[in-house]
């Protein structure tokens, strides 16, 4: 049986993580190619639906990627990103899905390699876990 | 110390005493109105209303064991602007701890209100209820106080108080302006009377009653009540989580929902003019409900179940108060309140929030801080 690929959906700022993922690319370092980006103007715009969507519709993992603290653009759409992933933190592995299925770093514009070795060091730890349960499960 | 009067009761019997004590409210109280549960004519039917004629009080039975919506809501209603007006507003404690969130949530305002809250022994379901009172409304309202009171609880026939009453740790209106008691008290002589609350005591002051003494029996008597709940509410986690603890669990428990969405609109702290499960976001394409069949073989209609559930739980656990108005309002009997407590017991734990407490409390997801929770962000290299 082929090595289970896990398929990875991120949600980047556009004003840090995003542009580090194309530095990534620009500067040709490589890294695993299981992840979706998902620009956004901010992480203080990631509702938790979103999340939430991304793991019952079968997704293995979900990062959310944004600015350093002191350095949102929009002041403090970072801080409340953070709450709302201890809040999901708090609720899913209720349901089944492992903590280290959803991850929050800080990326900054110029951290093309920090991108690179997020991605990896997360895919790996994704296959360890295996896939997600909601992958073959229907759910209502 | 706080201020305490005695509600007599005599021969006239609890709801009377009661009605007679809110007919001296409206009078003496420094009020324009006062909003009361009362029996609907005709039928056993118990709704809030908003009443200011004291003789148009006849009805009020604040303690019969129902309530079919949580009036939070329309506390919200009366006061989210100015009222222009004094209200009184007879709650239950949870109707007093949703209407706490709401002011936090700026849906409510506590200007104008003065919240006289029961203590409570709970209510059945709006349909075990409507069985339970029959044809005599206020006597099953005494027949309901003098079993639950006096240690014979509260089933009767095969129903009894609602899960979410079972499972209630907070049934003593603490955070009253006036507070009613009737635990461990000499119900067949008065009710006690307590202001909490420096506008609690102006009232208190107004009405000249006579005076009364919290018992020492009334400590007993809540204690071992709220005892008695938690015992319930720490079973109902166990036995919730383990029912939920994965998706398959999770689809089985919630397999006869209808996404009719009737708990959200029960919710008193669900209070988003515009739910985004109603919006147009959710009018999928046609063509969608094929592309998503055809990626597992098969999808379930109407789809996003669990979504709602889950989506639900983010947006409002750590607000939940545990009032179980949406199992109430659940057509298919779905254990809604068994699990969103569940859950609201995890969130809150972890904002180190209890929600309808106080005031001063901050809600959890209006507010943060520069520096809190670095465990959950990944560390880089
Ligand atoms: S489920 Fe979410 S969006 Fe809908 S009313 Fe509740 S809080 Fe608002
Ligand atoms: S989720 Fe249910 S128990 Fe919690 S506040 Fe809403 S209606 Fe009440
Ligand atoms: S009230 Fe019951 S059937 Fe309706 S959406 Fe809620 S859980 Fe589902
Ligand atoms: S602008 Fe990047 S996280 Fe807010």
């Amino acid at each position: 049986m082929a090595e289970f690929e896990p398929t990875i959906i991120a949600f980047v700022c556009n004003w840090c993580t995003y542009t580090a993922a194309d530095l990534a690319g620009t500067s040709r370092l490589s890294y695993p190619p299981n992840v979706r980006l998902i620009r956004m103007m901010c992480t203080g715009m990631v509702d938790p639906k979103y999340v939430i969507k991304a793991l019952l519709e079968g997704a293995d993992a979900v990062l959310i990627s944004g600015c350093h603290p002191g350095d949102c653009h929009y002041i403090n759409g970072n801080y409340k990103a953070r709450r709302r992933v201890k809040l999901l933190k708090e609720i899913l592995p209720r349901f089944g899905f492992e903590e280290d299925r959803l991850k929050l770093t800080w990326i900054g514009a110029s951290e093309g390699v920090d991108f690179a070795a997020t991605i990896k060091e997360m895919v790996d730890q994704v296959k360890a876990l295996g896939p997600n349960q909601t992958r073959e499960q229907m759910v209502i | 110390m706080a201020k305490t009067a005695k509600i007599e009761v005599k021969e006239q019997g609890l709801v009377d005493s009661m009605q007679g004590f809110f007919r001296t409210l409206l009078e003496k109280g420094d009020i324009n109105a006062l909003l009361v549960p009362q029996r609907l004519p005709r039928k056993n039917a118990v709704m809030p209303t908003l009443v200011t004629d004291p003789e148009k009080i006849n009805g009020a039975d604040p303690l019969a064991p129902v309530f079919p919506i949580n009036a939070a809501k329309v506390v919200s209603k009366l006061t989210r602007k100015p009222l222009h007006g004094k209200v009184a507003v007879v709650l239950r404690p949870c109707e007093i701890r949703a209407f706490v969130e709401l002011v936090k949530l700026k849906q409510a305002r506590t200007e104008e209100v003065v919240i006289v809250g029961l203590d409570c022994l709970g209510a059945y379901g709006n349909v075990d209820y409507l069985r339970f009172a029959g044809e005599d409304g206020n006597g099953s309202t005494q027949k309901f106080f003098q079993n639950a009171l006096s240690g014979k609880g509260t089933a009767w026939e095969g129903i009894d108080i609602s899960p979410a009453c079972k499972a209630c740790d907070h049934p003593i209106p603490e955070n009253a302006d006036l507070l009613i008691g009737l635990l461990g008290v000499d119900t067949s002589d008065h009710l006690l009377l307590k202001a909490n609350t420096a506008k609690g005591e102006a009232i208190l002051d107004n009405l000249k009653l006579p005076a009364a003494k919290e018992s020492e029996g009334r400590k007993k008597a809540v204690d071992a009540l709220v005892a008695a709940r938690s015992a319930y509410r720490d079973q109902m986690f166990e036995e919730t989580s383990e029912a939920t603890a994965d998706i398959e669990k999770l689809t089985s428990y919630l397999s006869e929902c209808i996404n009719c969405y009737n708990c959200r609109v029960a919710c008193p702290v669900c209070y988003c003019k515009e739910c985004v499960f109603v919006t147009d976001v959710f009018d999928h394409e046609p063509s969608q409900y094929l592309q998503w069949a055809k990626r597992k073989g098969a999808v379930k209609m109407p789809t996003d179940t669990v979504f709602y559930h889950i989506t639900r739980l983010a947006h409002m656990s750590t607000a939940c108060i545990g009032c179980g108005q949406c199992s109430n309002a659940c057509p298919n009997n779905i254990p809604v309140m068994e699990i969103f407590r569940t859950i609201a017991h995890y969130t809150q734990k972890a904002f180190d929030y209890e929600a309808g407490l106080s005031l001063d409390d901050e809600p959890p997801l209006s507010v943060f801080r520069e520096d809190e929770f670095q465990e959950v962000v990944a560390k880089m290299h």
